[in-house]
């Protein structure tokens, strides 16, 4: 096969586990609760900028630093959650989006204030000195370290998240929630601590997320618009509420931004346009999404 | 749901004080920057008011009106630049293709429902972002800079027949405030008509109004056809005042999301809401920028999203919602939370 196409097939399949884990929390939250949080991109860009304030203050790699991440924004999303999203639970879904959508409008628009519209970038990390930055698997056909170990973590906290969902109490609390509030409730499971445990998950995964693409994507306050925009398109072409709809779905995007432009023929800057192209051509089939269930 | 409203006589009375102070205070307070303000809140409202027939009437959320919005401002223009044609002819022609679009989108997008729908819909104004921004012929990411009417003498000069006025503000505030008009009058005839009651029967319960025989498909199908056929006339509109039209302006996020906003925090599904919504946010939102959001700074988008968040949180049927609140409650209702929790789930998954 052409070596173009097979790198672009290796790094649409890299891209394309970060989005997953983008869209898992955004799934998981809308499993729980049905609301959709428009402030996830919002989420992916503090967590990317807490990856380069430690770098920048402390020199701390964002690999090194990845946990405090996670960590801090598994509290943002505990606050979100207990500050604005559970005052809205019961509100019309009008009012619910633009709960979120202002949220995100506000940490974006704090950021730039706080930190100026400047694209930044973490000069030399770890990952892009290991092996001189990148591993050839072949003539022509290269795989950059940071993106390959971003992957890799990105599907490691996949597996866990589907663990911790699929193999244990909480998780099982979890889907007791997200199947039946009330009834889950008369079972002596505290809904609103489940709904805060879900924040909190989701955030943490966008947070990983935001820590590996620190390594070597440019951190700016709007850096999470298309990153989110792609999370909308695949959690709803995995099916709202699927954590495997999200990863075959996150991978599909992937493949289709990198891999369609090269085979059609079509300039790369069309490539979102093909995406939200096949995300419409496969709902207009399964309006619920591949692994909705309604 | 009760009828809420007022007696004719005083609706009428409070109609005609409301266009009264409309007409005259653009001609008394002769200043810009009020002007501007007013133009902008003729646009907004009309906008808002073009959502709401399917937003609020249907229920059908849209996050990608925007679209058409683009479609009235790039047809105009483009016939404009290319053709030299009147704004008036080209305005007709944005409407007929916003319509074509409506049809051709309206029957595949209308399977979907709740958070699917919304996120269809900024799909596929994304689709036309990413299309107008690499496409030559329509002048890329750059936009379209309109020519300027001239005189013999080779001046700018007003032109009614070309749609621009280059010595005062005044005729675009009437033509604005003569737009939204247009607006609301249809949303009015049309909230008046069957076709309201079908409208809001999909929105109730839409499987309740097809088993009683409201053709649903068509319904939603119509709404969605006058709603972008008015905002691919305020495009044109649009695209006249500013004389200029780039893609991330006109089918951006934002623009979709903004005038989903207005007619929100107005309160979605009433007549008035969208006006409201217009008068409150519009200045508001034009005072923190040109007092706070000076050098880029942004902050005036703090604000913003505060204040987003606080509406939500406070008040969620929006302003028209208001006075249900200072009313003195005649009946106390038993357990309020409950059928508004099964109403919400109804309502994201039907």
């Amino acid at each position: 096969m052409d070596a173009t196409i097979v790198q672009a097939v290796l790094s649409g399949a890299l891209i394309g586990m970060i989005y997953a884990l983008i869209a898992a929390g955004l799934s998981l939250i809308f499993g729980l609760m049905e609301i959709v949080n428009f402030a996830h991109g919002e989420f992916l860009m503090l967590a990317m900028f807490s990856s380069f304030w430690m770098w920048e203050l402390w020199r701390l790699d964002p690999l090194a630093s990845l946990p405090i991440t996670a960590a801090l924004m598994f509290g943002v999303g505990v606050l979100t959650n207990r500050l604005l999203v559970m005052r809205v639970l019961n509100a019309p879904a009008l009012a619910q989006i633009f709960a979120t959508f202002g949220l995100g409008l506000f940490l974006r628009a704090s950021a730039q204030y706080l930190w100026t519209a400047d694209f930044r970038a973490i000069q030399d990390p770890f990952l892009s000195r290991v092996a001189g930055g990148r591993i050839a698997l072949g003539r022509d056909v290269f795989i950059g370290v940071p993106q390959l170990v971003a992957a890799v973590i990105a599907a490691v906290a996949f597996a866990l998240l589907g663990l911790l969902i699929r193999r244990t109490r909480l998780g099982l609390a979890l889907q007791a929630v997200a199947e039946d509030r009330s009834t889950a409730a008369l079972m002596g499971i505290p809904a609103g601590r489940m709904f805060d445990l879900g924040w909190g998950i989701a955030a943490a995964c966008v947070g990983i997320a935001g820590a590996v693409l620190a390594s070597f994507y440019y951190i700016y306050p709007s850096v999470g618009v298309t990153f989110a925009l792609l999370a909308y398109i695949i959690v709803a072409l995995g099916g709202f509420g699927s954590i495997t709809g999200a990863l075959i779905a996150g991978i599909m995007v992937g493949l289709v931004e990198i891999v369609a432009p090269l085979l059609l023929g079509i300039p790369p800057a069309y490539k979102y346009a093909l995406v939200f192209t096949l995300y419409l051509l496969v709902v207009l089939v399964r309006p619920q999404g591949l692994f909705g269930r309604y | 749901m009760l009828d809420r409203r007022l007696p004719a006589p005083l609706t009428l009375t409070a109609l005609a004080v409301v266009i009264g102070i409309l007409v005259t205070t653009p001609l008394l307070i002769n200043n810009n920057v009020f002007h501007h303000t007013l133009i902008l809140i003729g646009i907004y409202a009309a906008l808002a008011q073009a959502w709401n027939i399917l937003g609020g009437f249907a229920g059908q959320i849209s996050l990608g009106n925007a679209i058409f919005f683009g479609i009235g401002a790039y047809t105009s223009s483009l016939l404009l630049v290319r053709a030299q044609l009147s704004p008036w002819l080209g305005a007709l022609a944005g409407m007929a293709l916003a319509m074509v679009l409506a049809l051709l989108i309206g029957y595949p997008v209308f399977r979907l429902a709740g958070h699917y729908l919304a996120i269809a819909t900024i799909a596929l104004a994304e689709i036309a972002l990413v299309v107008f921004q690499n496409l030559e012929f329509v002048g890329g990411a750059a936009g379209i800079s309109l020519p300027i009417t001239r005189d013999m003498q080779g001046r700018p000069t007003d032109s009614w027949w070309m749609l621009q006025f280059n010595s005062s503000k005044l005729p675009y505030v009437y033509l604005a405030l003569g737009v939204l008009g247009v607006v609301q009058v249809v949303a009015t005839l049309l909230d008046r008509s069957w076709i309201g009651f079908f409208l809001r029967a999909i929105k109730n319960d839409q499987t309740a109004a097809a088993a009683i025989g409201v053709p649903v498909a068509r319904y939603k199908l119509i709404a969605l056809l006058i709603s972008s056929a008015c905002t691919a006339l305020i495009g044109t509109f649009y695209a006249q005042y500013l004389l200029f039209v780039d893609p991330e302006t006109v089918f951006g996020l934002s623009l979709s999301v903004l005038i989903a906003l207005v007619a929100i925090l107005g309160g979605a599904g009433s007549l008035w809401g969208p006006f409201l919504g217009a008068v409150v946010l519009i200045p508001l939102a034009e005072a923190t920028r040109s007092q706070l959001g000076g050098r880029g700074t942004a902050f005036d988008l703090v604000i913003y999203g505060l204040l987003i968040m606080v509406i939500a949180v406070f008040q969620p049927a929006g302003l028209t919602g208001l006075p249900e609140r200072f009313r003195p409650r005649q009946r106390t209702s038993v357990a309020p939370a409950a059928p508004a929790d099964t109403q919400m789930e109804e309502s994201l998954r039907s």
